[in-house]
């Protein structure tokens, strides 16, 4: 430190280090409070988790995901009594309840179609969004500025107003609550931003190097393959990353144009109830079985993370 | 493997055909290259887009399509105009957005400049803090209505722990003036970190030797933060409000299922109000046409500030 005189001047002092670390450490542990509590809800037993006052300690249960996986009609204890010795965990809770397991519930097809739409719309986007970026940043395309403002600001669009003639026109091609109508849409709305990210990544890609490929000997198509596609790897998997959360995480589109079979998590989750009201272990359990993805993401991407929320805008 | 059977191919290939197909190569390329997006661009997002513009100068209703359709002019236009409701709506929009840019605003760039320190650890708690910005704003905010209960819930019994004021009062999703409260709340935990990540970047763009010229000419903290910190991070804090201006203009998921416009109207913004108008009461040529007023809109709204941005940029 002595040596580099310039540094030592403007380095913030250790005491307002220490300060500044306190005010980020309590932010954080605050804002992630929320979670730490869907975290916990799902652990606990409908009773726990509607206490007086809120219950932070408490006997861990899997009674949330038991019901987030099934669903139950109320019996009278004779006829529960009448039924054989209780097949594995989450029959005898929900037998504790004066309650039999009616069958599974609809929260595993929900899941695989977000599973599905996610996945396939994410592959269809990053493709097109490779060739059109790799279109845009080596080749002469005329009024390319202009084409690449087209492509944006078609994300300015609030989704309901998107929604009205998109609801139509899935309406006269019979692709209303399709997997298959969910995926081109996904795929129409996340292919501006897989452009944008992979213009800017490839754009670092050096020329010379399919330059040279090309003097060996080699097509454009094959130089493209060979050369450009193995560099822009670590872009193309954070793109395709920035597009499944973006898929997985919507809701607007899904609620308004699904409703059964190619329904997804989203407006799925908020609907499952008990009786009375809200079964708010089983919404957390929902919740957290979707959430865990996205963090391990998170923590995945946390170093292109600026660059995939500001379509490339910045860069660190 | 498969290049080597590529290049074969290309050296048994007769001169002339080889030649036309590199031939393609680069402005073909460049259109096959390009074309499928703007295909399906075209098909999923402008046909559509025209296709409102028709219906907004109708009476269509999508839940009667046998009906004859007939031409309005610009009759939902004016009626929009002049509807009450909708300008309630554009007002409660608007108080959303001040307030949710103003507080992320404000305590983003607070956030950012505290991690500038690098004190010990703040990759670590840097990475947590972004965590709620990545999550499903409707999953989230669904559970939010758990965490606003007026008894069992974490939030309420938190302030009224703190506050003293019985739990059983902090009605904050049923309250007609905590309603519009409750969203920015949400809103905010969720997006300040997205302009605090914007406001580090731009921090960290500032070279160092600018401020060891002020440390030489005894600029005080103060100063060099007004004349140095504040100008230079400046157009990186405009993109912020930019992103989370649009955005929160179109804000739909979270606010639709923390209160679903509720009380009444209280935090009916722009977003409900078409989903309301438009899949709800099926008036289809009326909603339509509000669509095309609120995209024109953030459109405008979006360029003149871009303008604004690009000045700052020069400067």
């Amino acid at each position: 430190m002595s040596l580099t005189t310039a540094h030592s001047v403007v380095a913030p002092s250790s005491n307002s280090k220490r300060i500044a670390g306190t005010i980020i450490v309590l932010y954080a542990l605050i804002s992630i409070v929320p979670l730490l509590w869907i975290f916990a809800t799902s652990f606990k037993t409908p009773p726990d988790s509607i206490a007086y006052p809120p219950k932070i300690l408490f006997q861990p249960s899997l009674e949330g995901y038991c019901n987030l996986f099934t669903t139950r009609t109320r019996q009278t204890p004779e006829y529960i009594n009448s039924l054989g010795p209780a097949t594995g965990f989450c029959d005898e809770t929900t037998r504790k309840r004066n309650m039999v397991i009616a069958g599974p519930s609809n929260f595993l097809p929900r899941f695989v179609n977000s599973l599905i739409i996610a996945f396939g719309s994410t592959f269809c986007a990053v493709f097109l969004g490779t060739l059109s970026a790799y279109g845009f940043s080596r080749f002469k395309v005329p009024l390319a500025d202009d084409l690449l403002f087209f492509i944006l600001s078609t994300r300015f669009m609030p989704p309901i107003a998107v929604a009205i003639p998109i609801y139509l026109m899935y309406r006269e091609l019979g692709l209303s609550d399709t997997a298959l109508g969910m995926i081109l849409l996904y795929t129409a709305v996340n292919v501006s931003l897989a452009v944008w990210l992979l213009k800017g990544f490839i754009d670092e890609i050096p020329r010379e190097y399919e330059e040279a490929a090309m003097i060996d000997g080699y097509t454009r198509l094959q130089a493209f393959w060979r050369t450009v596609l193995p560099q822009a790897t670590t872009g193309i998997a954070a793109t395709a990353i920035f597009c499944l959360i973006f898929a997985w995480n919507e809701y607007a589109f899904a609620a308004l144009l699904t409703s059964g079979t190619a329904q997804t998590a989203p407006p799925f989750i908020p609907t499952i109830i008990g009786e009375g009201g809200q079964d708010w272990p089983a919404v957390a359990a929902g919740t957290t079985i979707f959430l865990v993805p996205i963090l391990v993401f998170t923590i995945l991407l946390r170093k292109q993370l600026l660059r995939g929320i500001t379509f490339g805008a910045v860069r660190k | 493997m498969l290049n080597r059977t590529a290049e074969n191919v290309a050296r048994a290939t007769p001169e002339p055909l080889a030649r036309k197909v590199r031939g393609i190569s680069d402005k073909g390329l460049a259109w096959l290259f390009i074309s499928p997006t703007i295909l399906l661009l075209l098909a999923i997002n402008i046909f559509p887009l025209f296709w409102a513009i028709y219906l907004s100068f109708t009476n269509y209703r999508a839940n009667r399509p046998n009906e004859v359709v007939k031409n309005l002019g610009l009759a939902n236009y004016q009626r929009i105009l002049g509807d009450k409701d909708i300008w309630i709506a554009m007002q409660t929009t608007a108080h959303f957005v001040f307030w949710t840019i103003l507080l992320q605003t404000l305590i983003g760039f607070t956030l950012a400049w505290l991690i500038d320190r690098k004190f010990r650890g703040h990759a670590f708690w840097t990475t947590l803090i972004l965590v709620p910005m990545m999550l499903s704003p409707a999953v989230v905010g669904n559970f939010w209505r758990f965490l606003y209960e007026p008894q069992i819930g974490l939030f309420a019994y938190a302030i009224s722990f703190v506050t003293r004021i019985p739990p059983t009062d902090i009605q904050m999703l049923s309250n007609v003036s905590l309603a519009p409260w409750s969203i920015i709340i949400v809103d905010t935990w969720m997006w300040t970190p997205y302009v605090m990540l914007i406001c580090l970047a731009g921090l960290r763009s500032i070279p160092e030797y600018i401020y060891e010229a002020a440390e030489v000419d005894r600029a005080s903290n103060w100063r060099q933060f007004w004349s140095i910190t504040l100008p230079m991070a400046l157009p990186f804090i405009m993109l912020a409000v930019l992103f989370r201006g649009i955005e929160n203009f179109k804000m739909f998921d979270m606010v639709n299922l923390l209160t679903g416009g509720g009380p009444g109207s209280t935090t009916e913004v722009a977003s409900i109000t078409l989903k309301r108008q438009a899949f709800e009461s099926w008036r289809t040529g009326y909603s339509s046409a509000f669509a095309i007023i609120l995209f024109v809109a953030v459109f405008g709204l979006a360029n003149i500030y871009v303008k604004a941005l690009n000045k700052v940029k020069q400067r």
